[in-house]
């Protein structure tokens, strides 16, 4: 109790060093955006996080796990963020989010002063420049645009689900499911054209068309 | 085929209505439609769950399996290698009962095609529809002289997961100091190509710690093996000199073992070993020849919908099938058995068929957080299954590059299994 009250009263720089955080983030910012305009992407935005309770934020379609552990009473504190950045499945034990943790308490701290810098006063931000992630491909408003038959998609889609569980579950293999359809459509051009490295991902995006794609971001986007 | 194709095609319609409507089908029970699998490794548990799921109850699926616990051969490595526990790689069949497939645990001792029927040992007879031929292998009588299945408890294939695996395991670390560990590897074709490979790995790890001054011969018939770059380096970085390969050009398949002595006799020099790992060569498991499926040890099946090309009621899977490109391994048969399962669905239901694509990645370990992986995409000719793209891990990647791969192998298996057993 004690060390969440620290918590809530602390400032960026009692906590660790936000410019280095700054760096530790590029860890985090394939998924999350925060700062001016930070919306929900592949995470939810973590604009505020700092005394939020888990789940909490409307309009993100949270895993099972964080919801329930938001109404057992889960608050972001510093003491809950730093538990969780360590390793996400030791606190919520399925949540979505696909990382395997920071092992160092020096990257926690730093990542946590950075994520502190946007939480005290939301309608506050400094002077910072948006975080909103430049897209690794920049692909035609017409890929973008085409509709994916998620009937298609589900057929594709058993050939991820021999690596990518169904149910969003991380156990080494990234989680998949809910993603916006935009970001699943962008991540797998990106392994198409081989500008992320994975050779799996590359050779399984490698043989989809533009159709293909829109088909697997409409199914796992939709997915129950 | 073009026949049943086009009759279940114009009662498409009627199907659909029943698939949003299970209620209107039930005073039609009688005609449901009846797959049967024989084997719920990879390939047959995959094609059971996935045809029973997405047929939303329009078809009846029994799966038939003798064990009541599956050990996947996918991992039983990294068992012996002390990595994972028995029990981790164990997986029961309640979340396919669950999911709607009748799991019968006995053993299909024949097949009957004019019939369209499948005998069981326990004396039941199964009627069906669709037949999914998913066996795995049974080994070659007569490969290796002087071995033959009375020799297995003396000198193991630990081949198939389970019983096999915790008798060589055994067998490996009660190993006198300074002993000797002897591998009689395969021909071509057989399971899991980089398997023998990973397995020696795995051997010369436990013996590195725990009886460092042992010694491990592989007798191969083969020239070359899968990975055999990435494995011979990490060989050489993390166990030098400890394991001694003879190929084929050194006389590695000129061998007989002699399972009451403990020798092994490689073109003619005999060694007495203390500890012996036989991997005869291999044939589509023997319900493929009982069902009169097979050319020479194999079934081999049209790639499109993995037909079999003697009898289009059956499809078969996995190992046991002469597809073309793909190896035989577990991930193979999972994939194979997703195009089935929509062909097979397909026919009897007349749901939509999407062109068949195929994938394989097979991971290794060689030893603590070292791991390589191989992989390609693949589609379906007139001929065969056909390989369109794959990659290989490097000789020299860094060590992180190498844990990450063995961290994504771990992954993998979470996902492989909960896709076959639907848990």
């Amino acid at each position: 109790m004690g060390a969440a009250l620290i918590a809530s009263a602390a400032h960026a720089e009692d906590i660790g060093n936000a410019e280095a955080g700054a760096e530790v983030w590029d860890y985090c910012s394939g998924c999350h955006e925060v700062g001016q305009g930070a919306e929900n992407g592949i995470g939810p935005h973590l604009n505020g996080i700092f005394g939020r309770p888990a789940g909490a934020i409307e309009g993100y379609n949270y895993s099972k796990g964080l919801i329930r552990e938001g109404k057992n009473g889960l608050v972001w504190e510093l003491d809950k963020l730093n538990a969780y950045l360590e390793n996400p499945k030791a606190l919520v034990s399925d949540t979505r989010m696909s990382f395997d943790g920071l092992e160092t308490q020096e990257e926690r701290d730093d990542v946590m002063a950075y994520l502190r810098q946007f939480s005290d006063n939301p309608q506050n931000i400094p002077e910072a420049a948006p975080t909103a992630r430049a897209h690794e491909v920049v692909l035609a408003p017409e890929i973008l645009a085409i509709v994916g038959d998620p009937e298609y998609g589900e057929y594709l889609a058993t050939e991820c689900t021999t690596c990518h569980q169904i149910d969003g579950a991380y156990d080494g293999i990234p989680s998949i499911t809910h993603w916006p359809e935009d970001d699943f459509v962008v991540a797998m051009h990106a392994y198409k054209v081989k500008v992320r490295p994975h050779p799996v991902m590359q050779m399984m995006a490698g043989r989809l068309t533009d159709e293909e794609i829109a088909a697997l971001a409409a199914y796992f986007g939709n997915l129950e | 085929m073009t026949l049943n194709r086009r009759a279940f095609i114009g009662t498409g319609a009627a199907a659909a209505a029943a698939l949003s409507a299970p209620h209107v089908k039930a005073d039609n029970h009688a005609g449901k439609p009846k797959v049967v699998v024989i084997g719920g490794g990879a390939g047959g548990a995959t094609a059971a769950r996935y045809i029973a799921k997405d047929s939303k109850g329009a078809i009846d699926v029994t799966l038939v399996e003798p064990s009541r616990m599956y050990y996947t051969c996918f991992f039983s490595n990294l068992y012996m290698g002390g990595f994972r526990e028995l029990s981790s790689i164990g997986h029961s069949y309640g979340g396919l009962a669950k999911g709607g497939v009748n799991v019968v645990h006995d053993w299909a001792v024949g097949v009957d095609r004019a019939a369209k029927t499948v005998t069981l040992a326990g004396g039941a007879v199964l009627n069906y529809d669709r037949l999914v031929l998913s066996p795995g292998i049974d080994f070659v009588d007569g490969a290796v002289p002087g071995w033959d299945v009375t020799s297995q408890n003396k000198m193991p294939h630990a081949y198939k997961a389970g019983s096999q695996s915790e008798l060589l395991k055994a067998q490996i670390e009660s190993m006198p100091q300074g002993g000797t560990f002897a591998m009689v590897a395969p021909p071509n074709p057989f399971r899991c190509p980089p398997g023998p490979y990973e397995r020696i790995s795995m051997v010369a790890h436990v013996l590195k710690e725990k009886n460092p001054t042992a010694k491990i011969i592989i007798a191969d018939p083969k020239a070359k093996f899968s990975k055999m770059a990435l494995f011979q380096e990490g060989w050489s970085n993390h166990y030098d000199g400890m394991i001694d390969w003879i190929g084929s050009d050194f006389g590695g398949g000129n061998v007989e073992v002699n399972a009451n002595e403990m020798t092994v006799s490689i073109d003619g020099e005999v060694t007495k070993v203390d500890a012996c790992n036989v991997i005869p060569a291999m044939k589509a498991g023997r319900i493929c020849e009982l069902a009169g499926i097979t050319e020479g040890n194999w079934a081999p099946v049209h790639a499109a919908t993995m037909q079999s090309r003697v009898d289009e009621n059956i499809h078969v899977l996995g190992d046991a099938s002469a597809q073309g490109d793909m190896p035989k391994s577990g991930f193979s048969a999972n994939s194979q058995a997703k195009v089935c399962a929509m062909a097979v669905r397909g026919a009897l239901t007349g749901s939509k068929v999407f062109p068949a694509k195929f994938s394989n990645t097979c991971w290794s370990l060689i030893d603590t957080d070292d791991g390589v992986k191989v992989g390609a995409t693949y589609e379906a000719t007139d001929e065969k299954i056909a390989k369109v793209a794959g990659f290989i891990s490097k000789t020299g990647e860094d060590a992180a590059l190498r844990k990450a791969t063995f961290d994504e192998s771990v992954g993998w298996y979470a996902g492989i299994t909960s896709d076959m057993f639907g848990s």
